[in-house]
């Protein structure tokens, strides 16, 4: 070993063992091993004081004051403590990269954090009187207005929680606007065999059966295939566009035609209207309702799986059947709720109270700063980088389909053949390059799918450190170097994840009775 | 604009590598009928962040905040107090701007704080599960008849009058596109209801609330056993997440299934979402479960880890099959649920229960005593609904104009009907001058 002459090693080999090396306390360095809250608990120690409970007669009537709950007591700085630990188990899109093909993980701003927190959104109660909230009201209406002129549909709902509920929300119109002719003989949704699983779930949910349609050659919805299925028992069909493989459906006027032809109604799923957002007005298309993830391309942060927020923009044909409540404008200029349903053709309800309006400040604000411009440019950017990573891999990769693509990119697992690799090892093995993989086995419609995404809120830099690592792990993979993927991650806090052990004999909360057990076993 | 990184040198390039001569030809496939040629029309440009402030907050600036008056509205969404803590630690990039964890070995944060909320909910609920969290209450408790229509292959529900009307709705809207039947029991303001007698062969189960919608305190354990004999399952909805603090919880009295609201634990009013739909079952019901769950189980090199499990309920995976087509769930509201009860813990949370049920009896004494003004509840934890003599909505605009937001009058609940009713809640954040100024006021307006 080579040392500098204060006996300072300076060969690097001997400083960064490749092994990984065991600490007495299983922590390694920045990655901190975290238990459960439930067992730091220390009976009588709390987290926030209170004031004295004042000495009253209860008046809970005849039911009896629970005595135990069963919560860990914990101090404020541990409770601090386990959560920035927690938090640094994670990896996120303020980090890097984080490629999730139909995901749209783009750069949050916090600018939207800022305003979806000032008390007059913040702190202002669902019932309150109409005359207390006219600024919460306008930024609902305002919302909607950016919403139908970016989509160029006559009507939004912005009470949907999120893309499925909205889905579902649509469907509903479809079929409410079916009964509301009369016309009770339609009985089947077409799904593409390519779209995502939430819409023939949505489909199923509403009482329809499911019809798949399948794809060309080219990724498209194969339009022969889809006219001959179209007839009196369908109801509507279900279309992504851009689709889930990255491509435009460049037959989609005809499509919808001959959807209208046959007396049914042109769903979109609005996932990736990132691609086209500003560029392109859905109604132009001819598409009747269309949900929007204000969580996708308006930025809402994804917070770990949620909250979402989903409205549903519709043409002139399916305006009249939206759920309540929704916002209306007196001639006056002040703004007020419809909260029931009446007798009209507005349905019922699918959510408490208004929707998610915390999500509408943060989209707002996002849209405000981009402007008409700026989203056309979201929209140019977004492509752009697809493109790119595409061109840029496909003599390494095997992209499934001819480009352009749109917001994303699908490549399928030819490449692996005969490697003993499959995508899930190059998933894991990006891990360890620092990058979130990107979505992996969806679509359905080609072999071990990898459908990357990368907005465009990244910077070329960015894109090319990506292409390098990825470039580098295919032709790893091709030099038949196996072992090394099926070993990955060695990085992470966790290594690969029994999934099905945890399946078999589930464990989904902590237990005293368990923690008794272990304490036994030790 | 600030937040697009490539610059129009990064865009030529790129534009090489792919060997297309603008960007317009990446967008080929669109037909050309509807490509625009330029920005929308009817929308501004981009702004700098202090613009957007400015416009923001001059909308945000004609709301009246409930924190700047004495406030006592509720019915389904409650003003507690956050600590300061709970909003730093949810704002964490690692957790606010993650996706759902669906790559466990770089979501071990998500993932840990799942497993935790599961067994909060659980413990709360005095559940034996709890998933990771839906969409709010409301919808909740729709997917809580759904499951039960799976479990028992029947398709009628029971919700009693006491049930919220925005959840009785969520769950009737369903009902109808989804093709089930529902029998709404009448509102019942003051007493009781036969909900036995409803019961018949096609009854999947029955759906009650604790504390129902006007505030009174249930005791569900004989009803639970009723419907156990007759294979139908109870559901107790909880839109008051911190009564479970004070009051038996749901698990003790028999119920199959628990839907929830969380909002009271870490998450502000923000004027009605996004909120945190908790939902809890018996353990022998966990595979008819809607929504994500996550569960412990180990990694490659034998240590303690976790992932969501039992997926194959999920629409990703089975599609037209699956229990529900939720997908994204409620996370980060979670995380903030879950981060105020840490802090709170068993001394903390039940203390705090007792406080909102003390402050509660306060405002009825105070308000008991203001003329014309009847309690209509004989039991409450920290809601609860007065009869005024005149209707409750008028009153309700007129103690706005005087800077008071008084509760939520019934009427607005239900369709103009109850409309001498109010409903009134006091928590920890009402002092006792405020509990005043509102009897006061009361008195003026209704003299």
């Amino acid at each position: 070993m080579s040392m500098n002459n204060q006996g300072r090693p300076t060969d690097i080999r001997s400083t960064t063992n490749s092994a990984v090396p065991d600490t007495v306390t299983g922590n390694r360095g920045l990655q901190i091993e975290e238990p459960l809250i439930f067992e730091q608990d220390a009976s009588g120690r709390c987290g926030v004081d209170l004031p004295e409970v004042p000495a009253v007669a209860s008046r809970l009537g005849a039911v009896k004051p629970r005595a135990k709950v069963g919560l860990p007591g914990l101090a404020e700085p541990q409770v601090v403590r386990h959560y920035t630990r927690l938090s640094q188990k994670n990896y996120a899109i303020d980090s890097g990269l984080y490629p999730l093909g139909s995901c749209t993980m783009k750069h949050n701003p916090r600018l939207n954090e800022k305003m979806a927190r000032l008390p007059g959104f913040s702190d202002v109660h669902p019932l309150q009187p109409e005359s207390t909230v006219q600024g919460a009201l306008e930024l609902m209406a305002e919302l909607g207005r950016w919403l139908t002129t970016l989509t160029g549909m006559a009507a939004v709902t912005l009470a949907p929680a999120a893309g499925a509920h909205g889905e579902m929300c649509g469907i509903m119109a479809i079929r409410a606007a079916h009964e509301a002719k009369g016309d009770t003989g339609r009985t089947k949704i077409l799904v593409p065999e390519s779209a995502h699983g939430t819409n023939p779930a949505t489909a199923a949910a509403c009482g329809y059966a499911v019809e798949a349609i399948p794809a060309t050659e080219d990724g498209r919805v194969d339009l022969e295939a889809l006219k001959a299925k179209l007839g009196p028992d369908v109801a509507g069909l279900m279309l992504t566009n851009p689709n889930t493989c990255g491509l435009f459906e460049r037959d989609i006027i005809t499509i919808a035609e001959a959807v209208h032809a046959a007396g049914a109604y042109f769903y979109c799923d609005g996932a990736n209207f990132n691609a086209i957002v500003g560029r392109v007005r859905p109604a132009d298309l001819g598409i009747d309702v269309m949900h929007i993830n204000l969580h996708k391309t308006f930025s809402t942060p994804h917070g770990g799986g949620g909250p979402g927020s989903g409205p549903v923009v519709f043409a002139e044909s399916l305006a009249p059947f939206v759920p309540v409540p929704y916002v209306v404008q007196d001639k006056d200029g002040s703004f007020r709720l419809v909260e029931q349903a009446g007798d009209g053709p507005a349905f019922g309800r699918m959510k408490a109270f208004h929707g998610q309006m915390g999500m509408f400040v943060r989209a707002l604000s996002y849209m405000m700063s981009h402007g008409a411009d700026g989203l056309r440019q979201v929209a140019n950017d977004a492509v752009l980088n697809a493109n790119y990573v595409l061109a840029s891999l496909k003599d390494v990769m095997t992209p499934s389909f001819d480009g352009p693509c749109m917001h994303e990119c699908l490549f399928d697992d030819r490449f692996l053949k005969g490697t003993g690799v499959t995508t899930l090892d190059i998933a894991k093995a990006l891990i360890d390059e620092g990058f979130h993989p990107m979505t992996m086995y969806f679509p359905l419609v080609v072999h071990g799918a990898l459908l990357i995404e990368p907005t465009e809120t990244e910077s070329k830099a960015g894109l090319d450190q990506f292409i390098t690592a990825l470039r580098a792990l295919a032709e790893r993979a091709k030099s038949g170097d196996a072992e090394y993927f099926q070993a990955a991650p060695r990085l992470t806090p966790r290594r690969r994840l029994d999934e099905t052990a945890a399946a078999r004999k589930p464990i989904l909360r902590w237990t005293p009775e368990a923690a008794a057990e272990k304490v036994a076993a030790e | 604009m600030r937040y697009l990184p490539l610059t129009e040198a990064d865009r030529r390039s790129m534009l090489a590598a792919i060997r297309a001569s603008t960007v317009d030809d990446l967008f080929r496939d669109v037909p050309k009928a509807a490509r625009l040629s330029g920005p929308i029309e009817g929308l501004p440009n981009h702004m700098g962040e202090l613009e957007v402030e400015r416009t923001l907050s001059a909308m945000a600036g004609k709301n009246l905040p409930a924190g700047s008056v004495p406030s006592f509205l509720g019915a389904g969404s409650y003003r507690h107090h956050i600590p300061a803590t709970v909003d730093h630690l949810v704002q964490r990039g690692e957790f606010l701007t993650a996706y759902t964890p669906y790559q466990p070995e770089v979501s071990q944060g998500t993932l840990q704080v799942l497993f935790e909320f599961q067994t909060q909910v659980s413990l709360l609920t005095g559940m034996d599960v709890a998933n990771a969290s839906m969409y709010d209450g409301a919808t909740a408790c729709a997917e809580a008849v759904m499951m039960a229509n799976r479990v028992t292959r029947r398709k009628k529900a029971i919700l009693s009058g006491g049930l919220h009307p925005h959840y009785r709705d969520t769950t009737t809207t369903d009902a109808r596109f989804i093709g089930f039947e529902t029998v709404v029991m009448p509102a019942a303001p003051t007493g009781g209801e036969d909900l036995l007698s409803q019961i018949d062969g096609d009854t999947s189960c029955v759906v009650v609330q604790n504390p129902d919608v006007f505030g009174h305190v249930r005791d569900y354990t004989d009803l639970g056993k009723a419907c156990q004999a007759k294979g139908v399952l109870l559901i107790v909805v909880v839109t008051e997440a911190m009564s479970l603090g004070l009051l038996t919880p749901p698990g003790e009295m028999g119920a199959d299934i628990v839907a929830a609201e969380g909002q009271s634990l870490g998450n502000a009013l923000n004027f009605g979402g996004p909120y945190v739909g908790l939902f809890a079952v018996k353990e022998k019901l966990v595979r008819q479960m809607p929504g994500r769950l996550c569960g412990q189980t180990v990694d490659a090199d034998g240590r303690r880890g976790f992932v969501l499990t039992l997926s194959t309920r999920e629409q990703h995976i089975r599609r037209e099959k699956a229990t529900s087509n939720i997908c994204t769930n409620s996370g980060l509201c979670a995380l903030a649920f879950s981060i105020h009860l840490s802090l709170l813990g068993e001394e903390g949370f039940t203390q705090l229960a007792r406080l909102n049920h003390a402050k509660a009896v306060q405002l009825a004494d105070k308000l008991a005593a203001v003329k014309g003004v009847e309690i209509v509840n004989d039991s409450f934890f920290n809601e609860f609904t007065v009869k005024l003599p005149k209707p409750a909505a008028a009153v309700v605009e007129q103690l706005a104009e005087r800077r008071i937001l008084a509760g939520v009058p019934a009427s607005r609940l239900f369709a103009g009907e109850l409309e001498e009713l109010l409903i009134v809640a006091a928590t920890e954040t009402n002092t006792e001058s405020d509990m005043d100024a509102f009897a006061k006021a009361l008195a003026e307006v209704l003299s």
